[in-house]
Order: C-alpha cells, then structure tokens, then sequence
C-alpha cells in the first residue's frame, strides 16, 4: 500500500501551504458566521416555539424536527433558485459567493438549532415554571433565564449546527460554484480534488476537516464539564 | 416595609377546584388576617398545598373566588416558598438575582437586595457555591432568603421542611418567627402536628378537601370541634 497521498498531505499541512490555508480560512469563516447566524436566531426562535401555545404549533414543531433533515442539495437547490439572475434576490448579485454559502448552512443549522432549543427550553419550563410564575414573570420575561440556564445542553445544539455545517458539501456546492480562491471551502475542495486525482491535498483536507470537528467538541466537552462545576 | 398600604384581609369565598370531573377541594371560606401565622393542617391528600396555590394565584379556582383587600397590588406583594425548592442553574448569588429579575426589579435595586439576603440569612460562604449542589436544608435557607429579598407582606410555605432533618427545620421555623415579628403574614402548610403548634396562632384544617374547622390555634387545639380533627390530633389515621 502506497502512503503517498498522506505523505503529500502532512507535507502541504507542515509547509502551510497558501492555498489550502486560504481553503481552511473560508470554510471556518463560512461556517461560523452561519454559526452565529443560527444562533442569533434560532435560540429565540426555539425558545419561542416552546413557550408560545397557538393553533398548529404542534405542526410547526413536526415541520422543524423534519427539516431537521433536510437534504442539503435541497437546501441549495432552493438557495440557488432565490438568488439566480431570475430569482427573486437575483439583483443582489449573490449567486456563487461566500455570502450565498453562509446563507445556505444557515438554512441548514436554523432547524436544528430552533429544535434543540424548544425541547431543551421545555423541560426546563416545566421545571422552573411554578417558581417564575410566582415571582410574577410572565413567558417573555422568562427567556434569557431560561436560556442561560440551559446553555449546556443548548451547547450540544450548536455543535451538532456546526458538525452539520462543515461537513456539508452539497449546498454550498450549487450556491457557491466551488470557485478557485473565491468559494472553494474544505469539502468542495476534497471532492474535486478526489475527483482529479490529487489525492495528496484532498486527504490533507479531510484530516484538517476531522481535527477541527474533534478539537470543537473537545473544547466544548472541557468547557461543559468545568461550567457544570462551577454552575451547578 | 409597611409604608404602603395592606393588601390585607385576604377573603376566600366557597373557593374550590376540580380536574376531570374530581372535585380535589370544595368549599372553601376563609379570611387571612394581616399580620398572623395561619398554618393549614391535615394529612396528606387533604388539598393543602392546592388551597395555596389557589391563593398565591398559581391555579385558578374553578368554583368560588380569592379576593384580596388591594387586589392591583396582591401579585407583587406576595411570595412563595415550595416543598421541593426550585434551583436555578447558577450560583447562590446568582439564583437570588436572577429572581429579582424575573420579578421586575432594576439592576441595583437586584444588587443591594441580594446582598443584604446574603449578609441576613448567613449565606457568604455559599455565595459563589453553584445552587443546586447545596445541601437539602442549604437550598431551603436560600429559597427564603430569596422570597425575603421580595419584601412580601404575604409569605406561602408549602411544606417548607418536609424535607429536611431536624437541624435545618429549626431553622427555617427560627427565620419563619422571625419575618413574623416583623410583620410578614404567614400562611404555611404542614401535615407535622408539632410544627403546626409550635407555630400556628390561627388553624386551618383540611381533610379530604374540604375545610373541616378553623380559628384560634389555641382553641383548635385545646378542644377540636370536629370528629376528624380529634382523630388527627390524637394521631389516629383518618382514611
């Protein structure tokens, strides 16, 4: 068995090479603004679904743990659709930028982060909400409480939006054309790369891609595990 | 504390709930004085904790009414303390802000409260400690430090010490004494028959939901009216 493409791969990752760090830099920057993007608006968003009681909300929540799942070439394919020239947003001119691909992962992390939110959100308000309603707290009121009182278990929600995020090679692909330089992100590279042959940079890549997903979660496990004993 | 104006007597009229179809408590009339220790008795399963509830507002009576003296000024000026006391994931310090919070107070006003709860009810060396490893009688002393922090000129205990070992329930009746004398109305649950006489002045009983006698501590227990109570107060078990 020949070891040349994972000798090539720890020699691009020892040199630094320029390209593959300027594809490391896009696809974290890509992923994390989608990240906090996600976040921003899926932890009120989740919180929201878990307190709020209103006609159809049991299908509202049905239809988020199932886009859950959502195909990612689906998402891109709707994302596409929306920002090509005869789209509605066409005249944005966002089509094949990063821009394009953070809103794709965003679409993607969104579900995932409102439904982990609304479930972890309930049970602690059935937990708390005897004692919140005494002290004279309304739902609303109740949010930022809840949601930092949750924020372990809700930690779990963001790194499964992030595992999802950077992983994802279908999306980004459609939206952002995996252009040289521009929108070309760790997982579209490996599979061109692949694709031609250069096997070196791609397996470069996919260990780069397993470390960074293995170190976020080692940190998010230290931080985790010392918060809860300092927090209780 | 006692600037504003009381939101005393608190008159319940034929006051009762039912879920699916069972009627859980029924008939209810009474009227909470100001400034009283009124304990609620009876044994387990006799509506205790649901005629608190009922008063604090928690659960709406589905027959008759609870009416306070100043009904616009009743839900802030009233407190609870549960059995089981719910801790919020964060420190001592922490849960007594984050109650202040929710209760609407401004930031400085959360600050100087939970720091004169910390420095009243002993609880520096918890302070930073993260509240739901606290002991048993710990949360419970920092579930009334937190309901102190309010100012409430209504105080519900329901079952405050059920849980506790002796230790800890002297000092939570120490405290309870001691909002008294400082003109806090108590209402408290409790199914203990010697906690009810160290610390009741009026005497609600209850059996099987529905309000058996009340009035005077002294005088229920002294000579009970009913058969039910001179079961209970002899220790019989009344079902």
């Amino acid at each position: 068995m020949s070891l040349g493409p994972f000798g090539l791969a720890f020699e691009l990752i020892a040199s630094g090479d320029p390209e593959l760090m300027q594809i490391i830099g896009l696809s974290l920057r890509v992923t994390l603004t989608a990240v906090a993007i996600g976040c921003a608006l899926g932890l009120p968003l989740g919180a929201a679904l878990a307190l709020a009681r209103f006609p159809g909300r049991s299908v509202v929540v049905v239809v988020f743990n199932a886009l859950m799942g959502l195909p990612p070439v689906v998402a891109g394919l709707a994302i596409y659709l929306l920002l090509s020239r005869s789209g509605p947003l066409g005249p944005l001119g966002l089509l094949f930028t990063p821009t394009a691909m953070v809103l794709a992962q965003t679409i993607l992390i969104l579900p995932i982060v409102i439904s982990l939110t609304r479930s972890v959100i309930e049970v602690l308000w059935d937990e708390y909400q005897e004692q919140f309603r005494s002290l004279g707290s309304g739902r609303i009121r109740a949010v930022p409480t809840l949601l930092w009182d949750g924020r372990f278990s809700l930690l779990t929600g963001v790194l499964a939006g992030f595992g999802r995020a950077s992983a994802e090679v279908g999306a980004i692909l459609i939206v952002g054309g995996n252009i040289a330089g521009h929108t070309r992100t760790m997982t579209t590279a490996i599979t061109l790369e692949t694709s031609r042959g250069n096997l070196g940079l791609a397996v470069a890549l996919g260990i780069i891609l397993l470390g960074l997903t293995l170190s976020f979660n080692a940190l998010a496990f230290g931080a985790s595990g010392w918060a809860r004993r300092v927090a209780g | 504390m006692r600037a504003e104006p009381s939101i005393l007597p608190l008159d319940i009229s034929g006051l009762g709930y039912a879920r699916n179809g069972t009627r859980l408590l029924g008939g209810v009339t009474l009227r909470v004085r100001p400034n009283r220790r009124l304990i609620v008795l009876g044994p387990n399963g006799a509506g205790k904790s649901l005629l608190l509830r009922l008063c604090h507002g928690l659960i709406e009576p589905t027959e008759g009414h609870v009416l306070w003296a100043l009904p616009e000024l009743a839900s802030r000026r009233q407190a609870m303390v549960f059995q089981k006391p719910v801790m919020l994931r964060r420190s001592t310090r922490g849960n007594l802000e984050a109650a202040l919070a929710l209760a609407g107070l401004p930031r400085p006003a959360r600050r100087s409260r939970s720091a004169a709860a910390i420095e009243r009810f002993g609880l520096a060396p918890l302070a930073t400690r993260p509240a739901r490893l606290l002991s048993g009688g710990e949360q419970q002393r920092l579930a009334m430090a937190r309901a102190w922090s309010l100012r409430p000129e209504v105080l519900f205990l329901d079952e405050p010490c059920a849980q506790l070992d002796p230790g800890a329930t002297r000092s939570i009746e120490a405290m309870i004494g001691e909002f008294s004398r400082e003109g806090m109305t108590i209402v408290m649950t409790t199914h203990d028959l010697g906690q009810a006489r160290r610390l009741a002045e009026d005497i609600v009983f209850l059996d099987r939901g529905r309000l058996v006698e009340s009035g005077p501590a002294e005088t229920f227990f002294r000579e009970p009216a009913s058969e039910e109570a001179r079961a209970f107060l002899a220790g019989n078990l009344l079902w």
